[in-house]
């Protein structure tokens, strides 16, 4: 038995870098200080077995080399063809990813497209004003999760880095801390308040404004009732800002997905922008894949722009609502599509799901998914993480090495994709002779 | 195989040799300049300008803040895009152009060392994955060192041999370069939205940015490091703010620098040579410190030299940044760094028609004009805070022509004439002192004339500018021209670029340094840094220092400790 120790878990955007795991016979036998989620990815669970492709709608299995051939011929033939997924993976990988979508004339486009994306978008418009997670940890004394339920979905999120969590002028955790909850129902965090604002579905934006104007000093414009809220407790929430040393909001798919989307993003970080008149404020959005944040730092860099690229044209051409994974599968306008690392079959809308089932689709994945259902290449990868080394982004942008536990069979998802981009290299060569 | 180059017949400018325009051949073996060669490939550069390849001493290319700029800006994106070639990978952005295009540009300008100039130690990774991808470039970065909890506890406990072990360690866990300096203590007092001015208390720890700065450069010379402190100091941008200045180059006056070098940096000086009490009666100083520099040593300074038009600022001056967007209203990214550093972000627009501009536009070729020795100064615009570096050819021609400036003030606002010295300026840089700030001085200050960079004796790296113009041009827009694009630009013996477009895409190397301290001290500064860790770091101890695995293509220069 090996005790490797500082594991870092490749689950969630809190990448916790604490975790203690026990290897016996190369296989996870025990894990300390991960949450339920993470502890169960790193004890493993079922795999894509083999590489396959489909005939007559089964999947037979094939070698890598096959698979990697076959998935190489299709996006190097397709005209408009889409390279989609990249949170759940690493940085090196992503990299390889940008590279293939320039060299194949790509849309490449990442899971914030259909999480997250919104929140880019007001960022775009307004700027985030925000932190890392130690700077919670040592100084925030008042917390504050909007649309966003950690206790569920970011268990070691409290612990480590917010509300609970201990630091220089936070020693004695959440009892000198203020924690305000905002959501439509009564979430295991929400019991966890001091004070829990249960507002209207869809009525995010109006809240937003309210407290504005009361950050502001326009007591006299907000009404006596707005989003379900009473005027007395949006004053008391307003008085808990001014009167908190540091303040931060964390806000979660509950405010990027209902009515008002990306405007309500705008209009959340315009209230952290008011509070800060007062006194240090700052926002986060609560990202959920464990490299999100990852790709679409790399996409940044290497291409402009953090999601839905369009490599066309030979350069970045970026323009959410035209050039998304859904935007150009409802219009079918997408010949072929390769999912690394995330599953559309189980979260893409109907509609783009039938126009997938029309064409090829190659799924690189460690674990079955419902888009396995429908792919025509499966090349199963080695999980990163647990299996594979490289690099990843927390929520708060902070890069972490990934470990490498055990041993395994299965090639990494950088190497798949580098001999993908080799054989579609080889194959244009071929053409242009 | 045995590659040789040879550049036949060029002028050479080559100020670390001493090289005046003299009519030279240039012999290349394996990347090195050598004395001979025997069976070249010949490049014949006969009567065009030759210079070693551009050192870039500060520009914020690479990392966090640089990339939140190019995420928060897709409108600069779209400003720069050129497709995919055989060589060159898509390209996009002016202010905060993508890795691929950082490369190219400056190789195009005939650069091939550019130093980034601010990285977040806890965020080192993320400016290696960066600078890996910025092709052609040699580079390195300077971690900051200065608003880190650590660091003020020993400035406080007087212990600047311990304060020198964490500095070891912190330059050697993040493969950084040096010691950068921004804003001391005023970062760590924006984490609750303030500030702090040279001799003010940094709130919670009892110590002053002045006592920061200097205990800093005590503790770096006692390593051999190729490097001074390299510093942003309090009170950037604020109207009167040079009294401020010349108080910060006063407090390492007397320290003894490991090498015959100054023993501070002092970054984008345009930006802290201003006069006045407000915006109305803002006024130029350069000429105040143009003075200081002139009756001292111990001062290096860069220029933070204004291009017009719009950009991106960037800085881990957080407090800064968040003045600027309440001037301007427009977006504003922040970011602060656990027990580290901060950033903040916002677009910019310099416009010759607002008067404080026009100022500032004026400060950054004043302080070239009067400081007399040019091996003093550094060209720099601290890309993209007061312009893009892809603005360089534009400030080389406007300090080469007296000419091109008094047009150019004519266009801009009158208050060039009652405040600032500009017009009255008649003198006019030679090839020579440009070669002196933008290669020989950069290269020297930074060490780095000592590992091949910014000169062409023998031994040093094949990095050569080969500009399309001759030596007796006036032109000012000609001049422009012929820096923008070279007509060969050659970087370890390889052609790069030719005719004004990228021909070869190698990888870059990094250089970092590695301060070499006593074990003991380096034990007893662990106990300190681990609890730290244990206690208010998000990240753990083990997994914080940067792998070996993201610098590809490392350069190590060792500094030892100075008995």
């Amino acid at each position: 038995m090996v005790e490797i120790t500082d594991v870092v878990c490749s689950l969630c955007g809190c990448v916790c870098d604490d975790i203690v795991v026990e290897v016996e016979d190369n296989k996870v036998t025990k894990v300390k200080g991960a949450c339920a989620v993470g502890k169960s990815k790193l004890m493993g669970h079922g795999r894509i077995e083999s590489p396959a492709i489909r005939e007559n709608g089964e999947l037979r299995d094939c070698s890598y080399d096959e698979a990697i051939k076959e998935a190489a011929e299709i996006l190097a033939a397709a005209r408009r063809p889409l390279l989609y997924g990249w949170s759940s993976t690493v940085c090196e990988a992503d990299k390889v990813g940008i590279e293939l979508a320039e060299e194949i004339g790509a849309v490449i486009d990442n899971t914030a497209s259909v999480c997250h994306g919104p929140s880019v978008l007001a960022i775009q418009d307004v700027g985030l004003p925000s932190c890392t997670l130690g700077e919670v940890k040592n100084r925030a004394d008042l917390v504050i999760y909007w649309g966003a339920n950690p206790a569920a979905a970011h268990a070691n999120h409290m612990k480590r880095y917010s509300y609970i969590s201990k630091g220089y002028w936070t020693e004695e955790g959440k009892k000198n801390k203020k924690l305000i909850v905002v959501d439509v129902r009564k979430t295991a965090t929400a019991k966890m308040a001091d004070v829990f604002l249960q507002i209207e579905q869809g009525k995010d934006y109006l809240v937003f404004s309210a407290l504005r104007a009361l950050l502001y000093g326009y007591e006299d414009v907000v009404p006596e009732v707005v989003g379900g809220i009473p005027k007395k407790d949006l004053l008391e929430t307003v008085k808990m800002m001014k009167e908190a040393k540091f303040g931060i909001i964390f806000f979660g798919m509950g405010v990027t997905h209902t009515r008002g989307r990306h405007n309500n993003i705008v209009n959340a970080i315009q209230t952290t922008r008011a509070a800060h008149t007062h006194t240090k404020f700052n926002i986060m959005p609560m990202r959920g894949h464990y490299n999100v944040a990852g790709i679409n730092q790399v996409c940044t860099w290497e291409t402009g722009y953090p999601f839905a690229v369009d490599l066309s044209r030979g350069y970045a051409w970026y323009n959410p609502g035209e050039q998304s994974a859904t935007d150009l599968l409802i219009r079918r306008e997408c010949d072929a599509a390769l999912f690394i690392a995330s599953d559309p079959g189980a979260h893409f809308p109907g509609e783009s799901i039938r126009h997938l089932a029309k064409i090829p689709v190659i799924q690189i994945d460690p674990f079955p998914n419902p888009t396995t259902e429908f792919a025509n290449v499966v090349i199963p990868t080695a999980i990163s993480g647990i299996e594979a080394e490289g690099n990843v982004y927390r929520m708060d942008n902070i890069p972490i090495r990934l470990r490498k536990l055990v041993d395994t069979e299965y090639m990494a998802d950088e190497e798949i994709l580098e001999r993908i981009l080799e054989e579609v290299r080889a194959i244009k060569e071929k053409e242009g002779e | 195989m045995v590659e040789e180059l040879l550049i036949r017949n060029g002028v050479v400018y080559d100020p670390i040799n001493g090289v005046n325009g003299e009519k030279k051949d240039i012999c290349i073996r394996d990347g090195k300049v050598v004395e001979e060669v025997r069976n070249p490939k010949v490049i014949d550069a006969e009567g065009r300008v030759v210079m070693p390849g551009g050192v870039d001493i500060h520009a914020h290319i690479a990392g966090g803040k640089v990339n939140a700029g190019r995420l928060f800006r897709p409108e600069d994106g779209r400003k720069g895009r050129e497709a995919k070639t055989k060589v060159c990978r898509a390209q996009s952005g002016y202010s905060v152009p993508n890795t691929f295009a950082t490369g190219y540009r400056y190789a195009k300008m005939g650069y091939t060392f550019v130093m980034e100039a601010a990285m977040p130690p806890l965020a080192a990774r993320h400016t290696h994955e960066e600078m890996v991808d910025i092709p052609i470039l040699d580079n390195a970065a300077m971690p900051l060192i200065d608003n880190n909890w650590m660091t003020m506890d020993y400035v406080k406990s007087g212990d600047t041999d311990l304060l020198a072990a964490y500095i070891a360690w912190m330059v050697k866990a993040t493969k950084g370069y040096g010691v950068k300096v921004v804003n001391p203590g005023g970062t760590e007092a924006w984490a609750w939205a303030k500030n702090c001015d040279l001799n003010d208390a940094v709130p919670y720890f009892d110590v002053t940015p002045a006592e920061i700065v200097k205990s800093l450069a005590v503790a770096n010379e006692k390593f051999e490091m190729p490097h001074s402190i390299h510093v942003h100091g309090n009170m950037l941008g604020h109207p009167g703010n040079y009294k401020v200045t010349t108080s910060t180059y006063d407090l390492v006056k007397g320290i003894t620098p490991y090498r015959d070098r100054p023993t501070m940096h002092a970054t984008h000086t345009q930006f802290h040579s201003y006069g006045g009490t407000t915006w109305r009666d803002f006024e130029s100083k350069a000429g105040a410190i143009a003075d200081y520099v002139n009756k001292n040593e111990h001062v290096s300074i860069d220029l933070g030299s204004v291009i017009l038009g719009d950009t991106t600022t960037m800085t881990a001056d957080g407090p800064m940044e968040y003045s600027l967007y309440q001037i301007t209203g427009r977006k504003w990214t922040n970011h602060d760094v656990e027990l580290e550093t901060g950033s903040g972000i916002t677009p910019f627009l310099y416009s010759g028609k607002v008067s404080v501009h026009t100022i500032q536009w004026a400060i950054g070729q004043e302080l070239a004009l009067l400081i007399k020795d040019p091996w003093k100064l550094a060209l720099t615009t601290d890309h993209p805070n007061a312009g893009p570096f892809i603005g360089y050819p534009i400030i080389i021609s406007m300090l080469m022509s007296k000419r091109r400036r008094d047009e150019s003030a004519a266009d801009m606002h009158k208050v060039i004439y009652d405040r600032a010295e500009l017009p009255s300026i008649d003198r006019e840089y030679d090839l020579y002192e440009i070669a002196i700030i933008t290669r020989g001085m950069t290269a020297k200050t930074l060490g780095l004339h000592e590992h091949g960079k910014g000169h062409l004796g023998v031994g040093a790296d094949a990095d050569v500018a080969i500009y399309d113009m001759s030596p007796e041009e006036h032109d000012a827009g000609k001049i422009q021209k012929a820096f923008l694009n070279t007509k060969y630009t050659i970087k370890g013996g390889e052609v790069v670029v030719k005719d004004g477009e990228v021909v070869a895409a190698p990888a870059g190397r990094t250089f970092f340094v590695t301060p070499e301290c006593d074990s003991k001290l380096m034990e007893e500064m662990l106990v300190d840094l681990k609890a730290k860790f244990e206690h208010y770091y998000s990240v753990s101890f083990n997994n914080y220092p940067v792998q070996d695995a993201y610098v590809p293509n490392p350069y190590e220069i060792k500094a030892p400790w100075r008995s």
